[in-house]
């Protein structure tokens, strides 16, 4: 072995990294620290609650800082252990990746607040916000990371600290629950590492931006294999129609708050990952893979509602709701066109605050009535009239109903399918675009009744079901103050918002054009993390 | 060497899956096990296998040939901690949830979705 005589190439970082750029790293940072000195803190349990907010209020900064960064000059990235790129592990903020990570620091900071409203100070005990925090550090780096091994490294993060929120409490309805999801959660993540194998076998790299530029001279054989393999792993993180049996067999089972930030995060975290590795990474093996995905999308579309207006039990029946919006997203990965990935993007961020404040209305209920059964509901309407509004309002942005949020993603989405139906005569019909777009609107339709008829039951109905009194049930409490203040006020208020960013989406129609022109062509994201762009 | 690896990784991933069928936990759980060690002996595998030079480079010399992969090795390791951790909670939760619900069979697992629980509301 003789030394070789040719230079070698520049594989080490010699300058130091630039300040500016620390802010793509210290979300998870933040997330991890505030998570250790919560742990450490044990005993004065008096603070948690308050640092814990005070950590997520620096990571919104942070992330709103970052998110500005990206919005004005374009993806930004930072590379690890002074290794350059290919080698060293990249963290790389595009436009998706910052908003939704901001978005999810804001969504875990209204559950802060709301889960202030039944805890005593000596609950802290159990860690249950070093946990919230660690959830938040999985999901941020899940959405920051710019390397698919890291990516995997992020899910199981989330994981983890999912399962510690899952059985917190340790009722044997937690405990069945997480059963279900442990064990089909950790064979999708496996599924996942598996892909990543076989992903540098055949490439030799895993950063991301690297793997968009080898890809296209891979045996597409080979990649449409580790595609379809990624669909399943993604697709049952992201409980898509044939594999999304485990939510609601487990959502509903932890406290309501709890639940909530499932609801709005996890989910929401495999289908991005679905979307940034088949729209983005393997573009090819999607295109092969097109017809599966169409189906996958209307089938989720249509049957998902479908078990939402069949469930009795009020948060089971939020949770066919949220797999219904996965299939809306996965239909924005079937029409890669710059509008449909931009309504896909648009619904995250609609699906991570809407399916968030489902959930917690839904917490509210449940504390009103004290049942969790809509058959055993009614007659809130006359006890407390606010949560009623709280409840079809959101309701109708998860529907879709113009003037809410939810309405925005679902037009761009549609537009995308019909924008490849060609009107010329004699042209040959897309089906696929067709059927997605009217998929879209039976799932608009069905989801609107589900969700209104689950406001008749548990708000408009006089009392529980087959009860004939005029009278409403004995049983629904006012709110006590505190959870007036806390639970109510944190809940209205992320509605506030739902409704403020429905009446005013420029912002976010103009981070989704952007986002999906980055997803669709990323050579920005390349130049960004410092491989030379594909010539 | 690697198809004989590559059969083992086939032969492994197939006793996993036939264990995860099982509806007892604790199968549920060996199968796990053995599912993740397949997919361990993969990403070796996906690093090309060499069996003849440590990746260390010589004092004085710049690049080494025909030396291990050490990029996998790293992977695995990482991979093996996760799914040990993973594996310990599950088996926790298994024997909790043994001692709450009086089950070890998914079947008789019925707290969470409750056989009666899927009838649609009579009104409306």
């Amino acid at each position: 072995m003789a030394a070789t005589s040719t230079p070698l190439p520049q594989a080490m970082i010699q300058t130091a990294t630039a300040a500016a750029d620390w802010v793509v790293v210290l979300p998870m940072a933040l997330c991890l620290m505030g998570a250790a000195l919560l742990l450490m803190t044990r005993r004065t349990r008096m603070f948690h609650a308050g640092l814990a907010m005070l950590f997520v209020v620096a990571i919104i900064a942070c992330e709103t800082v970052l998110f500005m960064r990206v919005m004005a000059d374009g993806p930004v990235s930072m590379t690890m252990g002074k290794w350059l790129p290919p080698f060293g592990i990249s963290f790389t903020a595009d436009l998706f990746g910052a908003g939704f990570a901001l978005t999810s620091a804001v969504v875990t900071l209204v559950l802060l607040v709301y889960m202030q409203m039944d805890r005593a100070p000596a609950d802290n005990r159990d860690g249950q916000f070093a946990m919230v925090l660690l959830l938040l550090a999985g999901v941020t780096g899940s959405f920051l990371t710019g390397d698919f091994f890291n990516l995997y490294v992020w899910f199981e993060v989330m994981l983890i600290a999912s399962f510690g929120l899952i059985v917190l409490g340790g009722r044997g309805l937690q405990l069945d629950g997480a059963v279900k999801y442990g064990f089909l959660n950790f064979i999708a993540t496996t599924l996942f590492l598996m892909a990543l194998g076989l992903t540098y076998a055949l490439l030799g790299t895993l950063n991301m931006a690297d793997i968009v530029e080898r890809a296209p001279g891979a045996n597409p054989a080979a990649l449409a294999g580790i595609a379809a393999l990624l669909v399943l792993a993604f697709g049952t993180k992201a409980a898509a129609f044939p594999v999304n049996a485990w939510l609601p067999a487990s959502y509903h089972t932890p406290p309501a708050a709890v639940s909530a930030l499932f609801a709005g995060l996890l989910t929401k975290v495999g289908v991005y990952a679905l979307m940034r590795a088949l729209v983005m990474l393997f573009p090819e093996s999607r295109d092969l893979l097109e017809p599966v995905l169409a189906a996958i999308a209307i089938a989720t579309l249509v049957i998902a509602p479908l078990g939402a207006i069949a469930e009795t039990n009020l948060r089971r029946a939020m949770g066919f709701v949220v797999i219904g919006g996965i299939g809306v997203v996965i239909s924005g990965v079937a029409l890669p066109s710059a509008e449909g990935v931009a309504g896909s993007g648009f619904y995250i961020f609609h699906a991570i605050l809407t399916m968030t404040a489902l959930y917690l209305v839904a917490g509210l209920v449940e504390k009103v009535t004290g049942e969790t059964d809509t058959r055993r509901m009614g007659g809130i309407y006359a006890a407390n009239s606010p949560l009623s509004i709280l409840f079809i309002v959101v309701v109708l942005a998860a529907a879709g109903v113009p003037p809410f949020l939810g309405f925005w993603p679902k037009l761009l989405l549609i537009q995308a399918g019909l924008a490849r139906l060609d009107f010329a005569a004699g042209a040959a019909i897309d089906w696929t675009g067709l059927a997605m777009a009217l998929a879209l609107l039976v799932n608009a339709w069905l989801t609107l009744i589900a969700g209104t008829r689950l406001w008749a039951h548990v708000f408009w109905r006089a009392g529980s079901e087959g009860d004939r009194s005029e009278h409403q049930a004995a049983r629904v409490r006012p709110l006590s103050q505190r959870e007036g203040w806390l639970g109510f006020g944190a809940t209205a208020a992320l509605t506030a918002a739902i409704v403020v960013a429905g009446l005013m989406p420029n912002l976010a129609f103009e981070t989704a054009r952007v986002g999906a022109a980055d997803f669709l062509e990323p050579s920005r994201y390349i130049a960004a993390v410092g491989l030379a762009p594909e010539e | 060497m690697d198809y004989v690896i590559a059969a083992l990784i086939g032969l492994f991933v197939a006793v996993g899956v036939y264990f995860l069928l099982s509806r007892s936990v604790i199968r549920m759980l060996l199968g796990v096990t053995i599912f993740g060690n397949a997919v361990n002996l993969l990403i070796f595998t996906g690093g090309r296998l060499t069996r003849e030079v440590a990746p260390i480079v010589p004092y004085g010399q710049e690049t080494i040939a025909g030396a291990a992969n050490p990029l996998p090795q790293a992977l695995i390791l990482t991979a093996i901690v996760i799914g040990f951790s993973m594996f310990t909670f599950l088996l926790v939760l298994a024997f909790r949830t043994y001692q709450a619900l009086d089950a070890d069979n998914t079947d008789n697992m019925r707290l969470a979705e409750p056989e009666d629980g899927c009838r649609p509301p009579l009104s409306y």
